[in-house]
C-alpha cells in the first residue's frame, strides 16, 4: 500500500511535475508582476494614510468634543465594519451612486487609505497620550503653544510606540490586499488562479504549487516586516524601562 | 550665579493674589487665598500634605484654572486664558518634584528649547548665557549628556538651568527635592539658596526645614486650603503663633534620641 503509493507521487512528479508550471512561459513573472500590484497598492494606501492617520490623530487629543466624536466615529466605522464590505462599499456603490467611473486599483489605494488612516490615527492617539503629564506641565512651563508641545515633547516620545505598530499595520495591508481579487483588480492571487485555470487539465495538483509559490511571496514579503517591528518594540520597551 | 537682572526695589509688588478660589467638583482644594509677593522675596509655602501647597502654586503659571478670585502680575490682572498665561510662563519659570527634563534631548537641548522656539531669542547669546549658567553650576561637561546619564540631583540643577534661561521675574518651585536621594538634596538647596541672594523673587513648597528657615523672608502655613498663619521665615520657626502651626513644626522636627 505505502509502497505503491509512494510509487505513484514519485511517477506524477517525474512525469511532469506541478512545480514546473511556475516557470513555464512567463508565469512567474506574471506572478511577481501580481505581487507588485498588490504590494504597490499597499505601499499608496500607506504613504496616503499614514500622514492623514497623524493628522487625524492628533486632533484626537484635543478636548473639543465635536470633533473628538466625528473621529471616534469615523475609526469605529473603518473598525467594525469587514474590509471586504468596506471595497465592496467603494468599488459597486459609490461610483454608481456618485456616477464616477474608477479602477479597481484606485479604488483600493482610497479604501485601503481610510482605513490605514483609520488605524494610524488610534496608534497615534494611543501613543501621544502615554506621554506623561509632567512631561507636557513642563513644556508648558516653557511657554509653549499647543503645537509646539506637540512637536517638541508629544511627538518625539512616542514615536517609538509608533513606529513598531505603523509597521505591523503596513504587513496587514499587504496581507488583506489578497481581497483585491474580489474587486477585479490582477493581484498576485488572481494571477495565480489564472494560472491554475489554464492547467485544469495538464496539472490537477497545480493549486498545492500555485498558492505555496504565493505563500512563500507573502511570507518573504512580511515576515520582515514583523521581525523589524518586534525589534523595534523589544528595544521601546527597553528604553521605557531603562 | 551668573547675573539675573533683579533689582532689589523699593517694595513692588510682583505676583498679587485676591480670594484665589480652587475646586474640583465639589471638593475645595483652596479657599479665599491672598497675598502679595513683593519683588526679590522669597515666599516659602508650608503645611501637611493635602493642605493645597502645591496646587496653589500649580495655579500662580496657570497649570491650574482657577474658580474665583485673581492673581496679578506686575500690576496686570490675569484674565485666565490659556494665551495669557502662555505669555506670562516665559516670565515666571518653574520647575517640579518629578524630574522633568525631556529625555530625548541633551541637557543643552533642554536647556535652549524655551529661549530659541518660544521666546524666539538668537541661539548664540542663549547659548553664551547657557554656558555661563551650566559654569555656575558646575555641570559644564554634562552640556550634551542625556537626562538619563544625570544624578537626580544634577537633573534638578540642569531643570533649574533651564528655567532660568528664559530669565524669568519669578521662579516657582514645587517640592523639587522631594523625590531626591538625600546625598543629592543639599546641592540642589545650595543652589536655590544662592539664587535667593541674588535676588530672585521666588515662592517655594518645600518639606525642608532647615532650608526653608534659612531662605524664607515670609512663610505661608497652609491648612485645608486656608492660609492659618503668615509669618517673617525667622518668626515662623521661632514662635509660630497657632497650635496647627506648632503641631506641624514639631512633627517635621527631626528625630531626637530622647532626653
Amino acid at each position: 500500500m505505502v509502497l505503491s503509493a509512494i510509487d505513484s507521487a514519485s511517477t506524477v512528479l517525474a512525469a511532469d511535475a506541478g512545480w514546473t508550471i511556475l516557470f513555464t512561459g512567463d508565469n512567474l513573472t506574471r506572478l511577481l508582476g501580481g505581487l507588485w500590484t498588490s504590494v504597490s497598492i499597499a505601499g499608496l494606501a500607506l504613504v496616503f494614510g499614514i500622514p492623514l492617520g497623524v493628522v487625524l490623530g492628533a486632533l484626537r487629543i484635543l478636548r473639543n468634543p465635536v470633533l473628538r466624536a466625528v473621529l471616534r466615529l469615523y475609526l469605529e466605522f473603518f473598525r467594525i465594519i469587514p474590509t471586504l464590505v468596506i471595497l465592496f462599499l467603494f468599488y459597486y456603490i459609490l461610483p454608481r451612486e456618485m456616477g464616477v467611473q474608477v479602477d479597481g486599483e484606485t479604488i483600493a489605494v482610497v479604501a485601503f487609505g481610510l482605513w490605514v488612516a483609520a488605524e494610524i490615527s488610534d496608534v497615534v492617539r494611543g501613543a501621544l497620550i502615554s506621554v506623561p503629564e509632567h512631561q507636557i506641565d513642563a513644556g508648558k512651563a516653557l511657554g509653549m503653544n499647543g503645537l509646539q508641545l506637540l512637536w517638541y515633547v508629544r511627538l518625539p516620545q512616542s514615536i517609538n510606540l509608533m513606529v513598531p505598530a505603523t509597521i505591523n499595520l503596513a504587513a496587514r495591508v499587504i496581507m488583506t490586499t489578497s481581497l483585491l481579487l474580489l474587486i477585479s483588480v490582477i493581484d498576485v492571487i488572481t494571477v495565480g488562479q489564472q494560472i491554475m485555470e489554464a492547467n485544469r487539465m495538464a496539472h490537477p495538483d497545480s493549486a498545492f504549487w500555485v498558492y505555496g509559490f504565493v505563500f512563500l511571496l507573502y511570507f518573504i514579503v512580511c515576515w520582515p516586516l514583523a521581525m523589524i517591528a518586534r525589534a523595534l518594540e523589544k528595544r521601546a520597551k527597553e528604553r521605557n524601562n531603562g | 550665579m551668573a547675573d539675573s537682572n533683579n533689582s532689589v526695589s523699593n517694595d513692588e509688588i510682583l505676583l498679587s493674589v485676591r480670594h484665589l478660589k480652587k475646586s474640583y467638583g465639589d471638593h475645595e482644594v483652596l479657599r479665599d487665598i491672598s497675598f502679595d509677593v513683593p519683588r526679590g522675596k522669597v515666599f516659602v509655602l508650608l503645611g501637611p500634605s493635602g493642605s493645597g501647597k502645591s496646587t496653589l502654586i500649580r495655579c500662580l503659571n496657570g497649570l491650574e484654572t482657577i474658580q474665583g478670585g485673581t492673581i496679578s502680575f506686575k500690576g496686570e490682572p490675569i484674565d485666565g486664558r490659556e494665551k495669557t498665561w502662555r505669555r506670562l510662563r516665559t516670565e515666571i519659570g518653574m520647575v517640579f518634584q518629578s524630574y522633568d527634563l525631556f529625555p530625548n534631548l541633551t541637557v543643552a537641548q533642554n536647556i535652549l528649547l524655551g529661549p530659541t522656539k518660544v521666546q524666539k531669542r538668537p541661539k548664540d547669546e542663549v547659548e553664551r548665557q547657557m554656558d555661563g549658567l551650566l559654569a555656575d553650576v558646575q555641570l559644564s561637561e554634562y552640556r550634551d549628556a542625556y537626562p538619563r546619564e544625570l544624578s537626580g540631583g544634577q537633573k534638578q540643577r540642569i531643570a533649574i538651568v533651564r528655567a532660568l534661561t528664559m530669565n524669568p521675574e519669578l521662579m516657582l518651585f514645587d517640592e523639587v527635592t522631594a523625590s531626591l536621594d538625600p546625598e543629592m538634596v543639599r546641592e540642589v538647596l545650595e543652589l536655590m539658596l544662592g539664587l535667593a541672594e541674588h535676588h530672585m523673587t521666588m515662592i517655594v513648597v518645600t518639606h525642608e526645614m532647615e532650608f526653608a528657615r534659612r531662605v524664607a523672608d515670609t512663610v505661608l502655613f497652609l491648612e485645608n486650603g486656608v492660609i492659618l498663619e503668615r509669618q517673617s521665615g525667622h518668626d515662623f520657626f521661632t514662635h509660630p503663633e497657632t497650635d496647627r502651626a506648632k503641631a506641624f513644626l514639631e512633627s517635621m522636627a527631626p528625630i531626637s534620641d530622647g532626653e
